[in-house]
């Protein structure tokens, strides 16, 4: 049971809606606060307190029902929209690198770190020569994922960045997809897709009280 | 030498080695059961079942650097660790741990040694555990007192609140039981019970004994009454300036006692270390120790902490009251 009150402060020009819970009043002294205390004194409700964790403790040895994440050894999934160390893609049928050395994505990022240089091949094709980003300053706001043409840069889920030498990701060839693996090259699903599971890891809201 | 004091001394060490380790791994098992009561896994990378964390924690706290801070009064800030630690380990001279045995003839230098159940079997055996419990209160007082540090001052007022206090309520509630037997020998206690789980002065005594939990509970500074170093509220008490070794043994001081509250629980009020059934006595005792252990624990993770007045007001207005009535009626019933 609870009761409405509609309350206006001076102060302030809304009004405000505060819901007050009929609490009882609190006896403060004679025999009704004695009877309160021996009430509560012999009421189990610290027991049940007792039991709920040794509930949890029975289902945590016995049912597996342990939320730890032994994290270095086992990782929880990501969202394939993280974004985390970029990778450099390639090309699944030729196997050369996406980049056209376009410049664009040196040119947006925000923070300055992407550093390229570019020069003619015998083909009169353009090659990227040197390509890093200066992982201590990108921001990973995805600017450069969204400006490249070719799909060449693209978010991964490398996210641990740690390390004693920036150039341990740094480095165009670290961020390249090895050319073993190309069959397993994912595209990053980019920013708004959903997430693979997004149906079952949907909760109905409950409406009804 | 006599073959008692040798078997004494050995029991000395017996007791100093097995106590400090038993207090190691009582941290092991703590964070264990509070891991496992919120679902997590608790120590578990360092050796098998991460057993080997105590050893590693031992190891972190002897090569952590000693630091005295400036302003402290550095005696009484060097000797109130020592202070603490010494009382819980006094006080276990008078609580009989394990039967006695002889140790084989064989034996070179200690051999025919006779090692007792009990210290210092003292004929006030439970007083002086008592008391020197009640005496390991100048531990955290003076280190509070001694670090000029003000969350070590609130500390150390909290310690001389506390500890005073519920000193009170456990030595009335013990006062019932004594009455019932006639005895303050630890032995005595244990003779009186002998009679199988029917005779166990808890169904007699059963406020005394949720009395003496409670009390116990304050007195070791366990969670329900744990504001000595209520992190939330002053850092950490009267150990906010230790480190090392020092804060070491305050640690050690601290389960120790937890060890002595479970077995005075476990000898005056669930039957010592008499045969249960067809368990023998040393592993019945061994098993209520450690139930009054785990329920430490267990306590501590499933209960909130309770204001410094709420706990004034437990113990004067509930605890007391209820302790004194608990000795009239056990008078008067005594006297019939
Ligand atoms: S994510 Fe942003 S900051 Fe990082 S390299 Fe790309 S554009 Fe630059
Ligand atoms: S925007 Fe794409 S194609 Fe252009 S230089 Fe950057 S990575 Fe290469």
């Amino acid at each position: 049971m609870h009761e409405e009150i509609i309350h206006t402060d001076s102060t302030s020009k809304e009004k405000q809606n505060y819901v007050m819970l009929e609490l009882g009043s609190t006896p403060a002294y004679g025999w009704p606060a004695f009877k309160q205390v021996v009430k509560r004194t012999v009421n189990g409700e610290l027991f049940v307190g007792l039991w709920i964790t040794l509930k949890e403790m029975g289902k945590t040895l016995f049912k597996g029902g342990k939320h730890t994440t032994m994290y270095p050894f086992e990782k929880m999934p990501i969202s394939p929209r993280y974004r985390a160390i970029h990778n450099m893609l390639r090309l699944l049928e030729s196997g050369h690198y996406r980049c056209i050395g376009c410049g664009l994505c040196e040119k947006i990022c925000i923070s300055n770190c992407i550093a390229m240089e570019t020069r003619y091949d015998e083909n009169q094709r353009k090659e990227v020569s040197e390509y890093t980003i200066n992982f201590g300053r990108c921001i990973y706001c995805g600017y450069c994922a969204e400006v490249c043409p070719e799909l060449a840069i693209v978010h991964g889920g490398r996210y641990e960045t740690a390390s004693e030498q920036r150039a341990s990701f740094s480095l165009f060839d670290d961020m390249l997809t090895p050319i073993d693996m190309l069959k397993q090259q994912q595209e990053f699903a980019g920013f708004g897709s959903v997430t693979p599971n997004a149906d079952a890891a949907i909760k109905k809201t409950p409406l009804a009280y | 030498m006599d073959a008692l004091v040798i078997g004494t001394i050995i029991k000395v060490v017996l007791v100093l080695l097995v106590v400090s380790a038993l207090a190691g791994f009582g941290t092991y098992i703590e964070r264990k059961v509070l891991a496992f009561m919120q679902r997590r896994l608790g120590p578990a990378h360092v050796g098998p079942f991460g057993l080997l964390q105590i050893a590693a924690d031992g190891i972190k706290l002897f090569t952590k650097e000693d630091i005295i801070p400036q302003n402290a009064n550095k005696f009484i800030f060097s000797l109130a660790p020592v202070i603490t630690a010494a009382t819980a380990f006094i006080a276990l001279s008078a609580v009989p741990l394990f039967p006695t045995f002889v140790i084989p003839e064989s034996l070179p230098l200690i051999g025919g040694a006779i090692v007792p159940s009990i210290i210092a079997d003292v004929n006030i055996g439970i007083l002086f555990v008592l008391g020197m419990m009640a005496a390991g209160l100048y531990g955290p007082l003076l280190a509070g007192m001694a670090q000029a540090n003000k969350w070590g001052i609130l500390g150390s007022a909290r310690t001389a609140v506390q500890f005073l206090s519920y000193e009170v309520v456990t030595g009335l509630s013990v006062l019932a039981p004594i009455m019932v037997v006639g005895s303050l020998s630890l032995i005595d206690f244990n003779n009186a019970q002998t009679g199988g789980v029917g005779s166990w002065l808890i169904w007699q005594q059963p406020i005394a004994f949720i009395l003496f939990l409670i009390a116990g509970f304050a007195e070791t500074n366990r969670t329900p009454f744990d504001l000595l170093e209520h992190e939330a509220e002053i850092i950490s008490g009267y150990v906010t300036e230790y480190s090392g070794l020092r804060w070491g043994m305050f640690f050690i001081g601290e389960y120790a006692n937890m060890f002595t509250i479970s077995l005075i629980a476990a000898i005056v009020f669930c039957g010592g270390y008499g045969d249960l059934g067809f368990i023998p006595g040393w592993l019945a005792l061994l098993l209520k120790v450690t139930f009054f252990f785990f329920l430490m624990l267990w306590v501590r993770a499933s209960w909130p902490h309770i204001r410094p007045d709420q706990l004034m007001w437990l113990c004067w207005k509930v605890l007391m009251p209820l302790a004194v009535i608990n000795i009239v009626i056990t008078g008067i019933v005594v006297m019939i």
